[in-house]
């Protein structure tokens, strides 16, 4: 079949997101203003109106992710969009959602912490957003782009996950991602068969069932039965929609793995050990909840040799620890968010060649 | 084929409109393109810098550690990112605001083209981004000047197309000055 | 035979956990007599905030969400604005709305949100056990302020139909009491001009409905309808404190 093809864009990833959330189909936003990410806000403020939309500037990230909250109860697409400081105000009501069973896209646009931190990029709110972030042992999704076209298309992804999980979905990305501008092809919303969503308020006619959206469960064994219910969506999930991109790892000796800006840096990397005859490869997972377990553990069914690198002091080598085979190796290299600290290809370069080992 | 170039300035020296105006001439010649700005908190004044990289195939890294080349158009970012330019790389400086007397620079080609001097005698300093463009394609060749034409109209807001033909005349006079 | 008294259709036929002489019930009676009286039930989308009205849900035969404590407004918010075409009301507590949800509610009526607010003012912390709440009156002992709550140290009691009325997002503010038939029937008609307000669209609509909570004040009924006579409506005097459609 003919795909559709747009024209090309250029465009920063922040834009690409909020582009992608009204092609998805979103129509109301509710946020707050926090470097790196306003450019997400400050687009849906001017386009929203356009096609029928709501735009709040709420009074705070509480606020906002509560607007959130409320408006997905009616069944609409919603999102919001943040950073550290404001994704950890937001947890409240991430926590409350999920306890709701609710759908809604949060945009995290990752950057240093803790406390005020800085507004350069990180990757060390990934405890944060993969273990729920918020109280009560919850998880939600979440998508980790490494370009602007990967935000486009992630974000519409993520509506349609939160959607068909009810749950709500993040996309993770960090201020080199969010602020760099790329060529991105526009494509149109996935045809994706959602379940209707028979469980919103709406308002209704006698006769007609009574629908409460509520995470308060009293009664005895109710809230262990919701655990258990959510236990298995969330097994569901790691069985059908783990995403995950390999770059020659047929006969790497060595397997890179890293997640969004990293990703990047380190397959520009991987090309400078190719060339100097290293069988190097990369695996970045795509999706961080549900982590592709599976695609790890055959990987290092032959790959002996991991090498993890994050902008933190790692986070992530702990998914990719359980996740390979046990007489495998995961090195590490990070650099914790800061003024200074993005890494280089050439540095990265150095970092395999210090791990990497031919076999025989 | 994959190219990258880094940009230096001082917030005001037209840095990220160089960096978008390269991205958009590449794009214009069907190439994939990243383009990563960064700057200091100041929004005036401040330090300016982007990276920009366009290939047939992936753009891979949006960091250079040791860019191919580099265009640094103020003293500080001389002092700070020449020496980075990688062995065999070019290196244009704007020798208007920087003085490069006694620095030795060995595996790197140091291109010194008076920017802001030939922007005035064009008719404004503004323009002195548009002299390091048109010295970076003459020096590397990466792009057509026509790619550059045609990317101004995309780079620069509709109010400003009427400036498009003193623009093209400074990338013009910056090019000569590269050729040497 | 005539019926004079009658359930009405927006309350379900249970009985409620609410404990004798609270005035919760009758609050929400009148709210449900006010959404039978202009037919707008199968419209209506409630907002239950934390607190002895947390189980809204459980007597209110209309769709309910359960908001986060505090934030019933900026929930209501994204309600109302997703679904203009709908009635969307909170029903909250004092020291949901004025402690710990005062950021929301403040924005919510400055923005001029579409919405119905009551606020339910008893003085104390219902669920938790009697704790001091941002509206518990000088000298008032709760679990909290053994020695009576210190003005210097714990502040003095937000006037909240007051405070709102000073926003030019409010269309109206009123003050009721439901310790008396007299108080009950004016409570009726306060109520149902607030929801006239957002079936009009004429702006935000605030009822503070002062009531009493005769477990944790230590009283019993009789006695706590008496404090609320005695005590609460000097400090907070009833009427109305903005009516911008002179509805």
């Amino acid at each position: 079949m003919q795909a559709i093809t747009a024209e090309k864009i250029f465009v920063k990833g922040n834009e690409a997101v909020a582009m992608a959330a009204i092609e998805a189909g979103c129509r109301c936003y509710f946020g707050y203003p926090i470097t790196p990410q306003s450019d997400i806000p400050e687009y849906l403020s001017r386009e929203l109106p356009a096609v029928g939309g709501e735009f709040i500037q709420a009074e705070s990230e509480i606020g906002a992710i509560n607007m959130v909250l409320g408006a997905s109860a009616t069944g609409v697409r919603v999102m919001t969009s943040s950073s550290g400081p404001g994704i950890s105000l937001k947890q409240e009501g991430i926590s409350y959602m999920a306890g709701s069973e609710l759908p809604g896209v949060i945009v995290d646009i990752m950057r240093a912490g803790p406390g005020l931190g800085g507004i350069d990029a990180s990757q060390a709110d990934y405890f944060q957003a993969t273990r729920g972030g918020g109280h009560g042992g919850y998880r939600i999704i979440v998508l980790a782009p490494a370009s602007v076209q990967e935000m486009y298309d992630l974000t519409m992804l993520a509506f349609d996950l939160s959607d068909l999980y009810r749950m709500p979905a993040m996309v993770l990305a960090d201020s080199v991602i969010g602020q760099m501008k790329e060529s991105v092809t526009p494509n149109p919303r996935p045809q994706t068969l959602l379940p209707p969503k028979e469980w919103v308020v709406r308002g209704r006619l006698a006769g007609e069932p009574q629908n409460v959206v509520k995470s308060l469960y009293l009664g005895d064994g109710e809230m262990e039965a919701f655990h258990w219910k959510m236990h298995a969506r969330y097994q569901e999930l790691a069985d059908r929609e783990c995403r995950w991109e390999e770059v020659q790892t047929a006969d790497a000796e060595l397997i890179v793995t890293a997640f969004g800006s990293t990703s990047r840096i380190a397959k520009t990397a991987i090309a400078m050990a190719r060339e100097a005859g290293m069988k190097v490869g990369l695996i970045r997972p795509v999706t961080l909840f549900p982590f592709p377990k599976k695609a790890y553990a055959q990987l290092s069914e032959r790959c002996k040799l991991f090498l993890a690198i994050e902008l933190s002091t790692g986070q992530m080598i702990d998914d990719v620890r359980l996740s390979v085979a046990r007489d495998a190796d995961v090195a590490f290299y990070g650099r914790p968010p800061g003024a200074g600290s993005l890494p280089t290809p050439e540095e990265l370069f150095e970092q395999i060649k210090k791990n990497y080992r031919a076999s025989a | 084929m994959r190219y990258d170039v880094f940009f230096a300035g001082y917030g005001g020296q037209g840095v990220l409109l160089a960096g978008n105006l390269l991205s958009y001439a590449a794009i214009h010649e069907g190439k994939n393109v990243s383009f990563f700005p960064a700057y200091g908190v100041e929004k005036r004044g401040g330090a300016a810098m982007c990276t920009v990289v366009f290939a047939d195939g992936d753009t891979g890294s949006p960091v250079v550690g040791n860019p191919s080349v580099s265009i640094l158009l103020n003293q500080l970012s001389f002092d700070k990112y020449a020496a980075k330019v990688k062995q065999g790389g070019v290196c244009i400086v704007n020798s208007s605001l920087v003085d490069t007397a006694g620095v030795e620079l060995p595996g790197i080609e140091i291109v010194l083209v008076p920017m802001n001097q030939i922007a005035l005698d064009m008719g404004d300093v503004r323009m002195v981004n548009m002299v390091a463009c048109g010295a970076y394609i003459e020096k590397t060749g990466a792009l057509k000047g026509s790619s550059l034409e045609a990317a101004l109209k995309k780079a620069l807001p509709e109010r400003n197309h009427k400036l498009i033909p003193a623009n093209v005349k400074a990338m013009e006079a910056g090019a000569l000055a590269a050729r040497g | 035979m005539k019926q004079v008294f009658n359930r009405p259709e927006s309350l379900k036929d249970v009985s409620t956990h609410f404990c004798p002489g609270c005035h919760h019930g009758s609050v929400h009676r009148l709210v449900a007599e006010a959404l039978d009286e202009f037919g707008i039930r199968s419209e209506t989308i409630g907002v239950a905030s934390v607190g002895c009205s947390v189980f809204l849900y459980g007597y209110f035969d209309i769709d309910v969400i359960e908001a986060p404590h505090g934030r019933a407004p900026a929930v209501a918010t994204g309600a109302k604005r997703a679904r203009p075409d709908r009635i969307v009301f909170t029903y909250q507590g004092d020291g949901d709305l004025a402690a710990i949800g005062m950021s929301e509610i403040i924005h919510a009526a400055n923005r001029g949100e579409d919405i119905t607010v009551i606020f339910v003012n008893n003085t104390t912390y219902g669920m938790t056990g009697g704790q001091m709440a941002p509206t518990t009156l000088p000298g008032q002992k709760t679990s909290t302020t053994p020695y009576g709550r210190d003005i210097s140290k714990d502040g003095s009691p937000f006037k909240m139909a007051e405070l709102l009325s000073n926003l030019d997002g409010v269309g109206f503010s009123a003050r009721v009491a439901l310790n008396s038939p007299k108080n009950v029937m004016q409570a009726k008609k306060m109520i149902k001009t607030a929801f006239r307000y957002q079936v009009e669209k004429k702006g935000f609509s605030f009822i503070e409905a002062l009531a009493a909570c005769p477990t944790n004040w230590g009283m019993n009924p009789m006695d706590a309808n008496q404090r609320v006579a005695d005590e609460m409506i000097p400090y907070f005097p009833l009427g109305v404190y903005r009516n911008t459609a002179n509805l």
